[in-house]
């Protein structure tokens, strides 16, 4: 065999069997579950008289609807609680793993994941959820799926696949100070547009990459979906071993040896080449705010919102103007300029715990301002835990942040962390698409600091000169 | 799954590109636990005017667009969430056939897997369709799968292509599940040498 990407190896290694066209029969290693793409996934299940073929493989956990108050409380809203209940129930009958809402592990699926040790590199991970992607990071070839193929992973451990085309965005460099994953691929998702990545498995690479923290990678991999990617990888090296050593669910002993050789070769060729290759420099970096309705329309802290009247491009400059007026913009503002009524930080992209110490930091010691109501949502149970341990949660609340119980909470507001008509939020997570966090919300996308910052100021800031 | 061979109706034109699944069905009927009567939830919020009144601009608001079952739309259709509640509602609504110029991923595959068909067709073939749509009440046109075509009344004929394998299975409504449940045996040898040649990718969610 020639030389290959680290796409393909892990692809040629889960190869059940080729049909002369490339349709191919791909093994599934890891299934992670939730509540609201799983129910009729098991309906069909059991009308069809099937069982799960690998129960062992699949992780299931609330995270979409819980509520992120009280839990104690239960959930009022019985849509909500019915189709918790439904997994819950699922899960017990078909034998599959299940953390509930009041377990210490519980926690957004995405953040899970990687914190038992589940996630593996070298693995094919899947989820009914766009998100997966985020398990890239580990160098595991991971994509949702639609809940026909949840059950289609239930049922046979497999997926039916085209081999999908790659793409190389290499980033190299340094990153200027202040600036985050977050930033790097807000940064990309505005260079290659939100439809870049169609049918393409993305491998982030150069020096600017490398110098991410695991935590670090997961937010770059996570956003791969708004760049329109089947999925997104890093390869793995000593920080990922590191990373993943000791974790509950990862092998021991003289298993994890043989195990991190083979993930440490997991890497693309000398003289593999891909389809596609995007190349950014770091220094060209500045820390990012979207100022429209998709995750492509964003621009530099110091930048200003376009104004359509500039835009030669009717269909370009009609959507630019759509967007404005769905975000109650004017043209041409300063981003600087944009007052904020909420900032929301948490969901799978930045909730893990070095998202919360950054976020910290730029919190310490001072108020959130008089006219912003702001939330912090960790990822898990227990990033909570560890982040009550290191005394974050204090240094939120005096601020005046609300400290929640985890889950995706203001993400998509499903539950009853919702924005109100024309209310303005700055928030960590990863889509600003009409009405998702409320209907008439207005979301703005940053990192943790930026968002902090934020918080503080009650409008955006320059963080590379804030103090 | 519903079979596809050849469907023949009334279009409705979304003029939007990057047009999300947030949008296609927002999160509020993503409650169910099961699959029907979603239609209710189809392009919800922009079904209705702020006040609350139906949007009069909104294709599922004029009456000549009642009866349509192809949608006709721009790039990157269904972007965002992987949520199958999209094409459920769509299907439920009575759509079987989505017309762009380009699709997300994970919408793409999820309709093949309800009976409904996404024609990839250049923007040029697109933009025609949109004007005829717009200048003619009640336009129809055929999206014919086993011919892979989709016929213009004027006469026009736009090849599109499809992955043969999908296009079988939607031809004969095939169950996906149960095609790959007959290669159990090919499951089985490649879990005994996986499991040999990488033991960890087989240790077991509990703790
Ligand atoms: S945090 Fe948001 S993006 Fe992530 S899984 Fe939850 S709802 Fe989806």
């Amino acid at each position: 065999m020639g030389s290959q990407t680290l796409f393909e190896k892990i692809w040629n290694q889960h190869v059940v069997r080729e049909e002369p066209d490339g349709t191919t029969l791909l093994y599934i290693d890891r299934h992670l579950v939730h509540e609201v793409t799983s129910p009729q996934a098991f309906e069909g299940l059991r009308l069809a008289g099937r069982t799960p073929r690998r129960a062992g493989a699949a992780l299931a956990v609330p995270d979409h609807n819980v509520p992120t108050t009280d839990r104690k409380q239960g959930i009022s809203d019985p849509m909500s609680a019915l189709q918790i209940s439904t997994l819950e129930n699922n899960c017990a009958e078909f034998g599959i793993s299940y953390f509930g809402m009041e377990d210490i592990r519980q926690g957004i699926v995405h953040v899970i994941g990687p914190e038992q040790g589940l996630t593996l590199p070298g693995m094919t991970i899947v989820c009914g959820d766009s998100h997966t992607s985020t398990h890239g990071a580990f160098g595991a070839l991971a994509f949702g799926i639609g809940t026909s193929e949840v059950e289609h992973v239930l049922a046979t451990q497999c997926l039916v696949q085209k081999r999908p085309k790659t793409m190389e965005i290499r980033v190299e460099g340094t990153l200027p100070d202040y600036c985050s994953p977050k930033d790097v691929i807000l940064a990309i998702i505005g260079r290659i547009g939100i439809g870049g990545g169609i049918g393409q498995v993305v491998e982030y690479t150069g020096s600017v990459i490398r110098s991410f923290s695991m935590e670090g990678r997961m937010t770059l991999c996570n956003m791969s979906i708004e760049a329109g990617a089947r999925a997104g990888l890093v390869s793995p090296d000593e920080k990922t071993v590191a990373y993943v050593k000791g974790r509950p669910l990862t092998p021991k002993g003289e298993m994890f040896e043989q195990a991190s050789q083979a993930w440490l070769d997991l890497k693309t060729d000398q003289g593999a080449t891909f389809d596609n290759l995007v190349e950014l420099r770091g220094e060209n970096i500045p820390p990012q705010v979207t100022w429209g309705t998709n995750p492509g329309m964003v621009t530099d802290v110091n930048g200003t919102v376009p104004n359509p009247a500039d835009i030669a491009d009717e269909k370009l400059r009609l959507a630019t103007q759509r967007a404005l007026d769905y975000m109650g913009l004017q043209p041409g503002i300063p981003v600087c300029d944009i007052q904020l009524d909420r900032v929301f930080i948490g969901s799978c992209t930045n909730s893990r715990i070095e998202d919360l110490r950054v976020a910290a930091k730029y919190v310490q010691g001072k108020r959130v301002s008089g006219k912003v109501k702001a939330m912090v949502v960790p990822g898990s149970g227990l990033v909570k835990q560890q982040a009550e341990e290191e005394g974050l949660d204090r240094v939120f609340r005096a601020a005046g942040f609300e400290w929640r119980e985890p889950g995706c909470s203001m993400c998509l507001a499903m539950n009853a962390d919702v924005l109100t008509p024309g209310e303005r939020c700055a928030s960590t997570s990863n889509r600003n698409f009409e009405g998702r966090q409320g209907k008439g919300g207005r979301t703005h996308l940053v990192s943790p600091a930026m968002a902090a910052a934020a918080a503080v100021a009650g409008h955006f800031v320059d963080i590379r000169d804030w103090a | 799954m519903q079979a596809f061979t050849t469907v023949s109706g009334i279009v409705a034109p979304l003029d939007r590109a990057d047009v999300d699944t947030d949008q296609i069905i927002p999160k509020q009927y993503l409650k169910t636990i099961a699959r029907t009567g979603l239609k209710e939830g189809l392009f919800a919020d922009w079904r209705q005017q702020s006040d609350g009144t139906p949007n009069p601009d909104f294709f599922s608001n004029q009456s000549r667009y009642q009866e349509a079952s192809i949608l006709l739309t721009r790039d990157n259709f269904g972007c965002g969430s992987s949520r199958e509640h999209a094409p459920w509602a769509l299907l439920d609504y009575g759509i079987r056939s989505i017309l762009a110029p380009s699709f997300a991923d994970i919408f793409y595959n999820n309709c093949f897997q309800n009976g409904i068909l996404p024609v990839v067709l250049t923007a040029q073939e697109i933009q025609t369709i949109f004007d005829r749509v717009l200048s003619k009440e009640t336009y129809q046109i055929t999206v014919d799968l086993p011919e892979q075509v989709v016929l213009l009344p004027e006469g026009e004929r736009y090849a599109f292509t499809v992955d043969s394998f999908r296009k079988d299975c939607m031809v004969k409504g095939l169950d996906g599940i149960g095609l790959t449940l007959k290669h159990e045996s090919a499951i089985s040898d490649y879990e005994t040498r996986r499991s040999q040649e990488a033991p960890w990718l087989f240790q077991n969610s509990t703790t």
